[in-house]
Formats: C-alpha cells, sequence, structure tokens
C-alpha cells in the first residue's frame, strides 16, 4: 500500500485532531492535510487498492485511472485554496465539516463499487449540509433541511437504483453501464443527475448555496456537482438524453440569473448553466467531449471557487449580499474585484484565462459531432454567462450606485487563497499543456487558432454592447424566482394545510360521530343484547329444553313393548324407504 | 497599479475614455474576424466574418429580454416574502 495512500482517508481521520488544535498549530495543521493529500495524488499510480468481498459482493476501495487522478487532483488543489480562505474562523466545526466534505468527494472519485460510492455520496451530503446549517438564523436552518431532505430522498433512489442494477447484473462494480438494463440503470441515472443540478431536479442548489456560510459556499460550489459530473462520465458517456438536459441547463442557469438579486444565487444558476457543458460533453460521449467535460470542471472549480470567494468577501465585509443594496464597493475593496474579475473573465472563457481552453472543447466536440444546434445553444449561453458574472454582477457589486458602504479588504488569507485560485485560473489559460496531459484521452485539439479567438471576442466584446445599451433593463429588483422548489415548498406547505385541515377536521369529525351517535348506539344496543339474552335467548334455550323434555314422555309412551306395534312402524319405515328411493332414482 | 486600473474602470471622470476605448476595442475585433484565416469551417455560420459579433449581440439581447418577460409576465419573479 505504499504506492496508494487514499487521500479521502487523510480528509476523515484527518478532521479528528481539528477540535483539539488551537491557534496557529490548528492553522498549519489545516494545510497539512491537503498538500499531503495533493503530494498523495501525484504519486499513485493507475491500480485497483484495497479489493474486499462484502455479503457477497465484490467490493473495490480504490479504482485510480486518469479521469479519476485529474477529479483528485483538483478536489485536492480546491481543498488547499478552499482551506486557505477559511483560515481565520475559530470554530472546529465548519473545519471538520469541510474536511468530511472533501474527503467524502474524494472517496465517491477513488470509489471501485456501488456500495462504496453510496457511502461516500451519504458522507458528502451530510458534511455539505452542516455547512448551510452553520450559518444559523431560520433562512439558513430552513434551507438546510430543505437541501438536506432533497439529497437524501436523491440518495434513497440510487440506492434502489444500486439494488436493482445489482441484481440485474450481477456485479456492483463502478464502471461505464450499459444501455437498456432496466429501471436500476435509470434511477442511479436521476440520483446522479439531482446532485449534477440538472433542471427539474436543480433548485436544492440555488436555494441552498446562497444560504452557506461565506466560507461553506466556497467548498459546496466545488465538490457536489463536481462529483455527480466524474460519476456521470464514469458510468453514462454517451447518453443522448444527458446532450439535450445538459444543453437546456446551460441556459436555463443563465435565464435564472438574469432575474437574479441574491449575488451568491447568481452564481450558483451559473453553476447549473456551467455544469449543463458539462453534461452535455458527457451526453456527446466521444473523446473530445469527455476531456471537454472533465477540462471544464477542472477548470470551473476554480473560478467558480474564485468568484464564490469575491462575492464572499463582500458579504464577509459589507453584511450585505443583495445586488439592490450593493454598489460603489470598488474603490475600497479594489484587490478583490480585480481578483474576482479575473474569475469572470476566466468564467466567461476569455482567451489567455482557463474557460478559453476548456469550455471550447465542448462546444467543439458538438460541432464535431454535427450537433448545430447544440453548439449555437452554448454559445449562446456563453453570451450569458459573461453578461452575469462578468457584467451584471460586478457592475452592481462593486460600481453602480456608490451606497456609501463602509468596507475594507477582506483578511489576508482570503486574498491569498483568491490569488491561488486567479493564478490558476490564468495559468491554465497561458499554459494549458498540463492539463491536457492529464485528461483521460489522448488530445489533439489547439484552443488559440484565430478564428476561434476572434469569434470569442465577438461573440463576448458585443454581449458587453447589449448590457451598455439595455443597462436600464438588467436593474436587479427586489424579488424571490420560483423555481422547481416551489413544488416541495408549497407542496410541503399543501401538505401541512391538509394534515391541519380536511384530515384534522376528518378526524374530528370521525370522533364527534363515535361521541355523540356510536357510542349511545352501542350502549343501547349491549342494553338490548342484554334484554334480548335474558329474555329471547334464555327464552328460547328453555323452551328447547322443555320441549326435548316432553318430547321424551311422547317416546317414553311410544315404547309399548308390544311386537305388533313395532312391526307395523318397521313396515311403515320400509313403505317410506321404498317412497323415496322411488321418488330420488327417477 | 491594481487599484489604478479598478479606478479607472469605476470613476466617473474616466467615462469618455472608457467609452472610446471599448468603441475602439469593438471596432477591432470586428475587423480583425474579417482577416482571420478560417481552414476548416464546417457550419455555414464559420464562414460568415463577423457573424459571432452579430450572434453575441443578438444571444444578449435575447437573454435579457426573454428571461424578464417570463420573470415578470410568466409569473416567475415573486415578492421577496412569497414563501413565508
Amino acid at each position: 500500500m505504499t504506492e496508494f495512500v487514499h487521500p479521502a482517508l487523510l480528509f476523515i481521520l484527518g478532521a479528528v485532531p481539528i477540535p483539539f488544535l488551537n491557534g496557529s498549530i490548528r492553522k498549519a495543521y489545516l494545510l497539512l492535510i491537503p498538500v499531503l493529500a495533493i503530494l498523495a495524488v501525484l504519486a499513485m499510480q493507475p491500480g485497483s487498492y484495497g479489493a474486499a468481498q462484502f455479503i457477497g459482493q465484490d467490493i473495490l476501495i480504490a479504482k485510480v485511472d486518469k479521469l479519476s487522478i485529474v477529479f483528485a487532483t483538483v478536489f485536492t488543489l480546491m481543498a488547499l485554496i478552499g482551506m486557505v480562505y477559511a483560515l481565520h474562523l475559530t470554530e472546529a466545526g465548519q473545519h471538520v465539516a469541510a474536511f468530511v466534505y472533501v474527503g467524502s468527494a474524494l472517496g465517491v472519485v477513488f470509489a471501485g463499487d456501488y456500495l462504496t460510492l453510496y457511502l461516500f455520496w451519504e458522507g458528502m451530503a451530510f458534511a455539505s449540509a452542516y455547512l448551510v446549517f452553520a450559518q444559523g438564523g431560520e433562512k439558513a436552518i430552513r434551507a438546510a433541511f430543505r437541501y438536506l431532505m432533497v439529497h437524501v430522498t436523491g440518495g434513497v433512489v440510487l440506492l434502489g437504483g444500486i439494488v436493482l442494477h445489482g441484481l440485474a447484473s450481477g456485479s456492483l462494480l463502478f464502471g461505464p453501464i450499459e444501455a437498456g438494463m432496466g429501471p436500476g440503470v435509470y434511477l442511479i441515472l436521476a440520483g446522479f443527475m439531482l446532485n449534477a443540478a440538472v433542471p427539474p431536479l436543480n433548485a436544492w442548489l440555488t436555494d441552498a448555496y446562497p444560504e452557506a456560510t461565506v466560507t461553506g459556499a466556497v467548498f459546496m460550489s466545488a465538490f457536489t456537482t463536481k462529483t455527480a459530473v466524474y460519476v456521470l462520465a464514469r458510468a453514462y458517456p454517451g447518453t443522448e438524453l444527458l446532450v439535450w438536459l445538459g444543453t437546456a441547463m446551460a441556459l436555463y442557469g443563465v435565464v435564472y440569473a438574469v432575474l437574479e438579486n441574491d449575488c451568491r444565487r447568481l452564481l450558483a444558476y451559473h453553476i447549473v448553466s456551467q455544469v449543463g457543458y458539462m453534461v452535455a460533453g458527457v451526453g456527446i460521449g466521444s473523446e473530445l467531449a469527455v476531456n471537454g467535460a472533465t477540462s471544464h470542471a477542472f477548470a470551473h472549480i476554480l473560478y467558480k471557487a474564485l468568484l464564490f470567494m469575491g462575492a464572499g468577501a463582500v458579504i464577509y465585509v459589507t453584511g450585505r449580499r443583495k445586488l439592490t443594496e450593493l454598489g460603489g464597493l470598488y474603490r475600497t475593496m479594489p484587490v478583490t474585484v480585480a481578483l474576482y474579475m479575473i474569475g469572470a473573465f476566466a468564467i466567461s472563457a476569455f482567451p489567455f484565462f482557463s474557460g478559453f481552453v476548456t469550455k471550447s472543447m465542448v462546444v467543439a466536440a458538438a460541432g464535431q459531432d454535427h450537433r448545430a444546434l447544440v453548439m449555437l445553444a452554448l454559445t449562446m449561453a456563453s453570451s450569458g454567462t459573461f453578461l452575469h458574472t462578468g457584467l451584471k454582477l460586478p457592475y452592481y457589486m462593486f460600481f453602480g450606485t456608490d451606497r456609501g458602504l463602509e468596507a475594507r479588504e477582506p483578511p489576508g488569507n482570503m486574498l491569498v487563497a483568491m490569488a491561488m485560485a486567479a493564478t490558476l485560473c490564468v495559468a491554465i489559460g497561458l499554459f494549458p499543456g498540463p492539463l491536457y496531459a492529464l485528461l483521460p484521452y489522448p488530445i489533439d485539439f489547439e484552443p488559440y487558432t484565430g478564428a476561434h479567438i476572434t469569434e470569442s471576442l465577438g461573440v463576448l466584446m458585443l454581449t458587453a454592447l447589449g448590457f451598455v445599451i439595455f443597462l436600464k433593463a438588467l436593474d436587479p429588483e427586489n424579488t424571490v424566482s420560483i423555481d422547481t422548489d416551489w413544488f416541495y415548498r408549497k407542496g410541503a406547505r399543501a401538505f401541512m394545510w391538509f394534515a391541519e385541515r380536511p384530515l384534522a377536521r376528518y378526524e374530528k369529525a370521525v370522533s364527534d360521530v363515535s361521541e355523540t351517535a356510536v357510542l349511545p348506539f352501542l350502549h343501547g344496543s349491549a342494553r338490548a343484547g342484554l334484554r334480548l339474552d335474558l329474555h329471547g335467548v334464555d327464552g328460547a334455550v328453555n323452551g328447547v329444553a322443555r320441549s326435548i323434555l316432553d318430547g321424551g314422555g311422547v317416546l317414553r309412551r311410544l315404547q309399548t313393548g308390544v311386537v305388533t306395534h313395532y312391526a307395523l312402524a318397521m313396515i311403515a319405515g320400509l313403505i317410506a324407504a321404498i317412497a323415496v328411493f322411488a321418488v330420488v332414482w327417477q | 497599479m491594481i487599484k489604478r486600473i479598478v479606478d479607472f474602470f469605476g470613476d466617473e471622470a474616466h467615462a469618455r475614455q472608457r467609452r472610446r476605448l471599448f468603441y475602439l476595442v469593438l471596432v477591432l475585433i470586428v475587423l480583425a474576424d474579417f482577416v482571420v484565416p478560417r481552414e476548416h469551417a464546417e457550419y455555414l455560420w464559420e464562414r460568415l466574418p463577423g457573424w459571432s459579433a452579430v450572434y453575441g449581440f443578438v444571444s444578449c439581447v435575447l437573454l435579457i429580454f426573454v428571461s424578464k418577460f417570463l420573470g415578470h409576465q410568466g409569473g416567475l419573479m415573486r415578492r421577496e416574502d412569497y414563501y413565508d
């Protein structure tokens, strides 16, 4: 086992001592574990580790190949950045939850069988829910409960699918699923799609992430949806349904982002949109497409975390989160603005930023696969991405109307974490080679062609022109948007109303009827029964007894002892018997 | 240095310069799209110079107005206490 140290183990076991450490020792420890995990991932060799048997099933704790290594690399890098960002926190709970969350995500990425995967899958749900609970306050706690309930439901669906699939295929090993294997396959797909926030199963994300703690949301933005992209890429490459859902998702997030007023909820809708590219890439399923989806997940984790860190810094400093209440912060937070904008350029796929070398791979794969419509829709979504994260959000958050907010730059550790992510966003954009070398398939893709650069800039800069012209139409409004969480938020209310009103009334009516009508009726009938018993039944029994007694007396009189009487009776019986035979044997 | 760049984009004093720079960049990009070599253009629109600029602008306008239409007329946007 020297060539393989499971990074999930490092994080999950490594979380135990955190509450017992203090001050700078704890800070050093919080950074040491992610660094060790990065080294463990760099050192690991492809292969299978930790094979065992459990209730007659093959278990494979860790299956290392190129696909899992890419995700593990970015997960451990992100864990380090996220930890730097959260370093100023004194409460141990959030650090422990973040460690368990990251560890579980790594556990899913290396899981070689469905049971291991499921175990870590649930670990992620619970650990991440804590990051929302930790925010405190009624809104956050309600959102956290909704988040937990949705994920527990998704987990049950996944487990059901795993059991059915295991029974159908005879193996629980996790790998590409062949099509047409029954309902289990679809249940697993539904469970995976829920975590990837594919509409209509997307609302948990945009509901809970903006309610999480400033540092917790940074972790959440990175891990849950991207582990889902990983499992989809592993098990469902080339599923036609995912192409269309992914494309729809890319536009869905952008449309909702126009309507959004909460800065982190706007960014959360852009997670939905960006994960749409990855889901579509997985659905297309060609080598270029899966490479595109994987590399886009890699780049996305870094720039999205950077954006969440920027918005988080604003919330940390001002305590406000609505665009209608923010503005004019560029004077006091210039470094935050600059670092945020690097993330914004990266997500918008500006040339020389990370999104450019990864997103374009998915779009090119759609083109190669002769899917013109998908290509156009994804390009339109890119325009929307820049419109919101690159223009609308920074304009209303940092520039726009100066609200005279008292602000300053966030603590140094936050800026350092943002700078780390920003450096990687630019480095990947300038030198895509090392990232391309990590990808699961050999790659023959050149992002920096003249036509590609001018086309991208054309789309992006003319989007900026549209923004400038129609700025007034984009003014944020004090509203919330109805998403598919409406069904369970209003649905739960309807259920409670049903339980409290009609059901409770029915229950009361039934008990009223039983008290006013049924009970007296039962009393009465019991009394009547007693009377019947005393007079009727007893009388009848007595009567029968009396008549038997009388009959006995008559019979006694029949026994005369005269032979002729007996002979006569026998003859009469014989005649009767013949008569019966004659009738029956007709 | 960072502060000066950020101030350039924020301060009202630089509004004219900013606008000029923006339009200059727009013109340069559209011009560049006309001269750039296109080797393997698979789709019709990839052969049209300036297409991406038009598509970007149309996308932006469509996204703004279709979304706002859905939000206001489609009833997606509700008062903040909608769920309370």
